[in-house]
């Protein structure tokens, strides 16, 4: 279980730059718990804190009953850490990574090798090849094997899917979704709000606080207020001329689609007309289900 | 017919006896908004480095901008912007500082360049950031800022190279808004993205799988091609194909 309790961090001469303004949240065992936010949001920085590489200004953090400041060592022992950027020794194979990491611990590749086959049997093949001219997925699932080569009770893994393409990503929620199955609390942070889903609980952060903690679901549940999706063709044009009108409170495009927050006196019919009268024919508007992106817009704006 | 600022064909590179980039061919209109998706390691950035004269082709031919990618590369450097999530601008310099010196470098006047920053930051509402380092900016301003340096020298096109990474999903739509106006006032705009969201708001998608353009089309042709009413599934059945990783 992890209990942080009203982290504070700031940085700068003067600490004039503010990373987290006083966060606090519980993980529980077996959990997969994301930390979703835009860059700058604080999210390196808590997960620093939890991995006991820099301190906090106040506040504190006990992760499996040990603190991460006064037990920093044990701390370091039971965690698995993976940072933003790949940090690896690029100079070294493959395999004398993932070698190097098991004795740091104390440990071999054979002893714990079951809990990194399913991920580095992917990767086996290039054992020998310089972990620095690995293409970025393949860098990825050596990061994620070397971080869990000394059996971790929690794994702490910094935006470990950003800039990677779609595909290569639901595969790496799949497997955490199995390394879970393990008993492995799993802390993760992601820029992409549409991987909230395969978290168990998310925070949606911002600016160093946490905005809303909650189940995906349960963030979906509380949005407040009446959404709709308004679609056709000329979206750009269409999207101006929802602005304009008084009774939209926003307007912004998702995808194909346009979503919009209204006024309760409006009925999606009347939009629809009032568009038509615009010489938008084929305009179509209908109520839609928020989605987590759409959540934290509302949250934030 | 409207006038074609990107045409290649066949274009080629190997790294030894690797084929980073297998024989594509493709055209992009003026003013369109064209977005290049692929996995990573399909070739995406190794075929944009060609298309931005910085890398020679090992076979193929083409012009960008107006000028061969071959024989006037150092012309197209001159005749495009380009900007992506990593490289945008100096984070040790001002705002008006960074403005200045891409002014600089693509060679307009300092007459030009004072007039069209009073212009630029008053359009941005940034006056009051006009002698901030922009490393004090927040990443969504950032990106506003780099685009529109980009852009400053009235490019034919602009590359953008994932621009939108990590960015605040309010602060990343002002940016295709941004998109939009540029793309508006004649300028080509060639992005890459991984938000699948963004493939949307692109007039045509090209998608690279294993060095080659697999599929090509208005966002809306490809799913119904593809018989989905997403492009991350659209996405999905082409990578799968994907041999390399």
């Amino acid at each position: 279980m992890i209990e942080v309790k009203n982290l504070y961090k700031s940085y700068g001469r003067a600490d004039n730059i503010i990373a987290l303004k006083g966060v606090s949240f519980t993980v529980n065992d077996g959990e997969i718990f994301g930390v979703i936010g835009p860059d700058g949001a604080g999210k390196t920085s808590l997960f620093r804190i939890l991995a006991s590489l820099i301190l906090p200004d106040s506040g504190s953090a006990i992760m499996n009953g040990h603190d991460v400041v006064k037990d920093y060592k044990t701390i370091r022992q039971i965690i698995g850490y993976m940072p933003g950027r790949f940090s690896l020794y690029q100079d070294l194979s493959v395999e004398e990574n993932l070698k190097f990491f098991a004795t740091l611990f104390g440990t071999t590749i054979e002893e714990n090798y079951h809990l990194i086959k399913d991920i580095y049997r992917q990767i086996e093949p290039f054992k020998n090849r310089r972990a620095g001219a690995l293409s970025g997925g393949m860098k990825q699932k050596l990061a994620l094997s070397c971080a869990l080569i000394h059996k971790p009770e929690i794994l702490i893994l910094d935006e470990p899917t950003t800039g990677v393409d779609p595909v290569s990503r639901k595969e790496f929620w799949d497997m955490l979704a199995r390394l879970k199955e393990q008993g492995l609390i799993i802390l993760v942070s992601t820029a992409y709000m549409d991987e909230a889903g395969r978290c168990d609980r998310i925070a949606l952060i911002k600016e160093g606080e946490f905005i809303a903690t909650d189940t995906p679901q349960g963030i979906i549940d509380n949005y407040s207020g009446v959404l709709w999706a308004v679609q056709g063709s000329r979206m750009s044009v269409i999207l101006h001329e929802l602005r304009a009108h008084h009774l939209i409170k926003s307007s912004f495009a998702f995808g194909d689609k346009i979503h919009i927050t209204v006024d309760e006196g409006l009925q999606a019919e009347e939009l629809k007309q009032y568009l038509i009268n615009k010489n938008f024919e084929d305009v179509n508007v209908f109520p839609i289900e928020p989605t987590v992106e759409d959540c934290f817009m509302a949250l934030t704006n | 017919m409207r006038k074609k600022v990107i045409e290649v064909s066949n274009l080629t590179k190997k790294f030894g006896n690797f084929t980073a980039v297998d024989h594509i061919t493709f055209d992009v209109d003026e003013g369109e908004i064209f977005g290049f998706l692929g996995a990573n390691g399909a070739g995406k950035t190794t075929a944009m480095q060609m298309l931005c004269g910085i890398s020679m082709p090992t076979a193929g031919e083409g012009r960008v901008a107006g000028y061969d990618i071959i024989k006037e590369n150092e012309l197209i450097k001159r005749n495009i912007g380009y900007m992506s999530q990593k490289f945008s601008l100096y984070e040790d310099l001002k705002v008006w500082e960074n403005i200045r010196l891409f002014g600089g470098i693509y060679g307009l006047s300092e007459k030009e360049i004072a007039d069209k920053t009073d212009e630029l930051l008053k359009r941005l509402d940034f006056e009051q950031e006009r002698d901030t380092l922009v490393k004090y900016l927040p990443l969504g301003w950032k990106q506003k800022l780099a685009f529109s340096v980009a852009i400053f020298h009235e490019p034919k096109i602009v590359f953008l190279d994932e621009p939108t990474g990590g960015v605040d999903p309010a602060m990343r739509r002002q940016f295709w808004e941004m998109i939009y106006d540029a793309a508006d006032r004649g300028i080509t705009v060639f992005v890459t993205t991984h938000y699948m969201d963004e493939a949307e708001y692109c007039n045509r998608v090209s998608i690279m799988v294993d060095g080659h353009i697999e599929a090509l089309d208005s966002p809306a042709a490809l799913r119904q091609q593809f018989n989905t009413d997403s492009m991350d599934e659209v996405f999905r059945k082409l990578a799968r194909k994907a041999e390399r990783f």
